[in-house]
């Protein structure tokens, strides 16, 4: 082992010191600082070969600057093409030595150009920087560069690879790097023994990826080594297709949660008090540009409070929404009820009047609105994906869901109001006010479609049309999951939202709302009060 | 959802038709142009820039004097994202306030529903926006691109330069999606990529929740061959659908997304960290180091009063159509349609790209294809220019429409001439 390992360095030593003298001979290319100056004129191919020759140097210090490139930082003067790292000094750009990190002072921005980069480059760079930074001290960039070199595999980082790992104690970058040697020894043209067991480590690697690499060389491999590659690649796919059920499900209860959040409002204003609401949808909309509103201010004044701008907007939004829910019901809704139809018509010019409104205000084109760093990104349960942003999404509804059920059925304003869906004239007999029960109930369907506004800003394009895509859907769900109850909201949507990607990968995303449509319509006619149907005399009244 | 939408902008429409801009104001001595994009309704996101630039243009003109000696007066109206109603606007335009010229629309089905309008009357349309091609009036001059012009360009770009193999097509169930598709598609297996190879995917308008879509091109992407995505995702749904990818973790570095309808507006709502190195073909970007660009940026800026309004393609195409306009009444010396449809051919008017645009027989203009990589800033980086390249109306990939050819002038003066029969009239008319 030790001989091995030393072996290995001394291999190491070997080619580093070959690589950087050979191309000192070739004229002005040799230091790595002549190589960057180059990049100033170089077009796309040029550079990959630019980039090339400046990992084979071999010196870490031009790790920097290749992440400079890679971030689009790297510029070039035009007075003397020379080729720096820039980052923002106020108005000018301050200029960096690619090499020694030290200062050149500022310059104007139209005196540099940026040195351009494309994707096809950004993967050269970072396999290349991988290759370079395997040996680093620290562990985390160790770790970095060795799932580089499994993310870009080629054969010239199967020596490096090889040395860092003789030299690897950490038992995670270790493992890390096992497969990036394996991967990278696939494309190489090592012994048949090897690439088997190489193609045994990716096997047990597992996921879309490993399937990637293993197909990517079934061409090119020894005819001997064909069966291990596809009895590999089909346990793995056994494999995935368990969790692929899985994740249909996860999905599934992601968009019923987004139809809860969506619905749940309206499972108030229409399914407890029974007014058609078409406005329903631009409360969620005016929730939305409320977390806007919110961030702006943020920005603008305590950018460090970032994180917590949806706490903030959550609040803001229920206020704001609530606040014209609440004018919404004393001055258009209380003159309207028992008239169904009028009522929707109300409703509907109040939805076009407030869509106008916003457009008028904040003007037609999407608002941004950033994703907190909590909500960003994804991890890994087993083989699934699972995304941040609808995690928490998840989460809040149902949160939402329970703090209405305890508010409905254990504060005395939730049995007031109960008490003024079901047997009004009785209630106000017993001293309920009922009209401000009306309007308070309103408020609070309102002011909870203002908060599923917020989370729905993270996924979705705060627009004044926001509202119209959840509209329909929010009925269907109320009507589906029976009118009057909060259980038969929470069952309709996440059944609907798992019933809906089951049906997608198979038929598609077009035809599966048809289908999802259809079911609902037959459905209705053979249990016309929906799934959880309202039983006494306040149905018959 | 339709029914809203449509009873919606009847509502809108009904209101507006009240209120609208009529020339009340008319004197004898200005030209009217009629401006017909929605200002109201789902389609208000993108259209109400373009009636903007309108405005800014029409007032450029009449600071350099105006045409023929005349001021300019731009008759606006909202045809509030209706298709039957852009109809009606239009009419009411030509006949009533009796405009020399119309600019508008913006999807094709508004463009389908105007179409007859302009032809029984005899009026004129520039459309700015790209398109599916397979189509040429006589009375209508496309000045975005037509599928040669963005499409094509932009897969033989991932195909020589990214090496890509294996291809997502995924667009928004409409017209426009599914021709280019169809396109790409025949092209695509004419340079020898195979139907396995390929994956069309359809989404509803307005489609909010990608995760099993993204999870699908993530589980086709590992076939072991390069793969990249040719997006004709239409407007709004393509905020989500980035968000999702950026959230999964898939980079352009693996997985590029190519897309023909994003552009500085739609990023403009988005935080583009993520996405950088995704990509998008058109023929202009806000980027494009040019003075003509310099000065059409500071104009903007001006004229909107925002210094950070972005500039797109579509209103690059307004741009171009409203020059060539003017141009065209100068040499024809009137603003009636026969003359300035004669005038018009042949006409080069600078773009904002730093060369010329020059208007075809095929009603079609000369443009260069950009090809740009979305930045951190939400600017794109043009990493190929082509040369100039004519819009081709009717595809050569396309087994029905590729021996028809479109040329109004006299003596053809057909929109789909057939060089295999020899006829004119094939396909659309």
């Amino acid at each position: 082992m030790t001989l091995r390992s030393l072996f290995y360095a001394f291999l190491t030593c070997l080619i580093l010191s070959f690589a950087a003298p050979s191309f000192g001979q070739s004229g002005a290319g040799g230091d790595p600082k002549s190589l960057f100056d180059q990049l100033a004129k170089a077009d796309f191919n040029e550079a990959e070969k630019l980039i090339g020759q400046i990992a084979a140097t071999g010196d870490p210090r031009v790790v920097p600057a290749l992440q400079a490139f890679v971030d689009g930082d790297l510029y070039f003067r035009k007075s003397d093409n020379l080729v720096f790292i820039a980052k923002a000094a106020g108005s000018n750009l301050e200029l960096i030595d690619p090499l020694t990190g030290a200062s050149a002072g500022e310059a104007p921005k139209n005196s540099v150009t940026k040195v351009r980069v494309n994707n096809n480059l950004r993967r050269v760079i970072r396999s290349a920087m991988g290759g370079l930074t395997l040996l680093s001290p620290d562990r985390a960039v160790r770790l970095q560069a060795a799932d580089a070199v499994l993310r870009s595999p080629s054969p010239e980082n199967l020596e490096l690879v090889e040395a860092a790992l003789a030299k690897e104690t950490d038992g995670e970058v270790k493992a890390r790097m096992e497969e990036a040697r394996a991967v990278s020894l696939l494309s190489s043209d090592r012994s048949v023994g090897e690439k088997r067991a190489a193609i045994e480590t990716i096997g047990n690697l597992g996921g879309r990826d490993a399937i990637g690499i293993l197909r990517s060389v079934s061409g090119s491999i020894d005819e001997s080594l064909k069966p291990d590659l596809d009895h590999a690649i089909s346990s793995i796919e056994s494999e995935l297709q368990l969790w692929d059920m899985v994740q249909n499900v996860w999905y599934g209860l992601s968009l019923g949660s987004v139809l809860l959040l969506a619905a749940i409002g309206l499972a108030i204003t229409f399914g407890v008090m029974g007014i058609i609401n078409m406005a329903h949808g631009e409360m969620v909309m005016l929730g939305a540009y409320s977390t806007f509103v919110v961030q702006e201010a943020i920005r603008s004044n305590a950018p460090g409070l970032f994180d917590w701008s949806l706490a903030i907007a959550l609040p803001v939004a229920f206020l704001v929404t609530g606040a014209v829910g609440f004018v919404i019901e004393r001055g258009v809704i209380r003159f309207l009820y028992g008239r169904p139809l009028e009522t929707l018509l109300a409703t509907w010019g109040v939805s076009l009047i407030l869509q106008q409104t916003i457009r008028s205000i904040f003007g037609p084109t999407n608002q941004e609105v950033g994703n907190p760093s909590w909500m960003s990104g994804s991890f890994a349960l087993g083989g699934l994906t699972i995304t941040w942003n609808r995690m928490w999404i998840v989460v809040f509804s149902l949160s939402i869901f329970v703090a209405l059920l305890v508010v409905m059925k254990k504060s005395a304003y939730g049995l007031n109001m109960r008490a003024v869906t079901q047997n009004r004239r009785m209630a106000s007999s017993m001293g309920i006010k009922t009209p401000w029960v009306d309007a308070l109930t309103f408020a609070l369907g309102s002011g909870i479609a203002g908060i599923a506004g917020v989370a729905l800003s993270q996924i979705d394009n705060v627009s004044p049309n926001l509202g119209q895509s959840y509209i329909i859907d929010s009925f269907m769900v109320v009507v589906f999951g029976g009118v009057g109850n909060l259980w038969g909201t929470l069952v309709g949507a996440l059944s609907l939202g798992v019933l809906n990607k089951f049906l997608e990968p198979s038929v598609g995303a077009v035809l599966g709302k048809i289908l999802v449509l259809v079911l609902i319509i037959l459905f209705i006619q053979k249990r016309p009060r929906g799934l959880f149907a309202l039983k006494g005399r306040a149905v018959e009244a | 959802m339709t029914f809203k939408a449509k009873l919606g902008g009847a509502l809108i429409a009904a209101i507006l038709s009240t209120t609208a801009f009529h020339g009340a104001f008319a004197q004898e001595d200005t030209i009217k142009i009629g401006v017909l994009h929605s200002l109201s309704g789902t389609m208000a996101i993108s259209e109400t820039t373009l009636k903007d630039v309108m405005l800014m243009l029409v007032e450029e003109q009449n600071k350099k004097g105006g045409v023929l000696g005349k001021k300019l007066e731009a008759v606006v109206v909202d045809p509030a994202s209706d298709w039957p109603l852009f109809a009606e606007k239009a009419r009411q335009l030509i006949s009533q306030d009796k405009v020399a010229a119309v600019f508008g629309c913006w999807t094709s089905s508004s463009r389908k529903s105007v179409l007859p309008v302009f032809e029984e009357l005899n009026s004129i349309l520039f459309y700015p926006v790209q398109y599916e091609g397979e189509e040429s009036s006589r009375n209508i001059f496309y000045t975005g691109a037509a599928p040669n012009q963005q499409a094509i360009p932009a897969v033989d770009y991932l195909m020589n330069t990214e090496g890509v193999e294996r291809w997502v097509l995924a667009g928004t169930d409409y017209v426009y999606p599914q021709t280019t598709n169809k396109i790409l598609k025949a092209y695509l297996e004419s340079k020898g990529v195979k139907s396995e190879d390929i994956m069309i995917n359809y989404t509803p308008f307005g489609h909010s929740d990608w995760q099993t879509i993204v999870s699908d091109i993530k589980k086709f992407g590992s076939a072991g061959k390069k793969t990249a995505v040719v997006s004709t995702i239409n407007g709004d749904a393509n905020v989500p659908f980035y968000k999702e990818l950026a959230n999964q973790g898939i980079k352009a570095e693996d997985i590029p997304v190519v897309a023909f309808s994003v552009g500085e507006e739609e990023l403009a709502g988005l935080d583009t960290g993520p996405l950088v190195g995704h990509l998008a073909a058109w023929n202009y970007f806000q980027s494009v180091d040019a003075p003509v660009n310099a000065e059409f940026i500071e104009q903007w800026h001006a004229f909107t009063k925002n210094d950070k309004r972005v500039t797109n393609d579509p209103m690059e195409a307004a741009y171009i159509g409203f020059n060539a306009w003017v141009k065209a009444v100068e040499a024809a010396g009137t603003t009636d349609t026969d003359a300035v449809l004669d005038s018009i051919i042949g006409v080069s008017v600078p773009n904002l790209s730093g060369g010329t645009s020059t208007v075809m027989p095929n009603h079609h203009i000369t443009k260069p294809v950009l090809i740009g990589e979305i930045q951190a800033d939400g600017q794109f980086e043009i990493v190929q220019q082509t040369p100039a390249v004519v819009g081709d109306e009717w595809s050569d990939y396309l087994p029905d429409s590729k021996d028809l050819i479109s040329d109004w002038r006299k003596p053809m003066s057909c929109g789909n001439f057939n060089v295999a029969t020899g006829k004119c009239g094939g396909k659309g008319s």
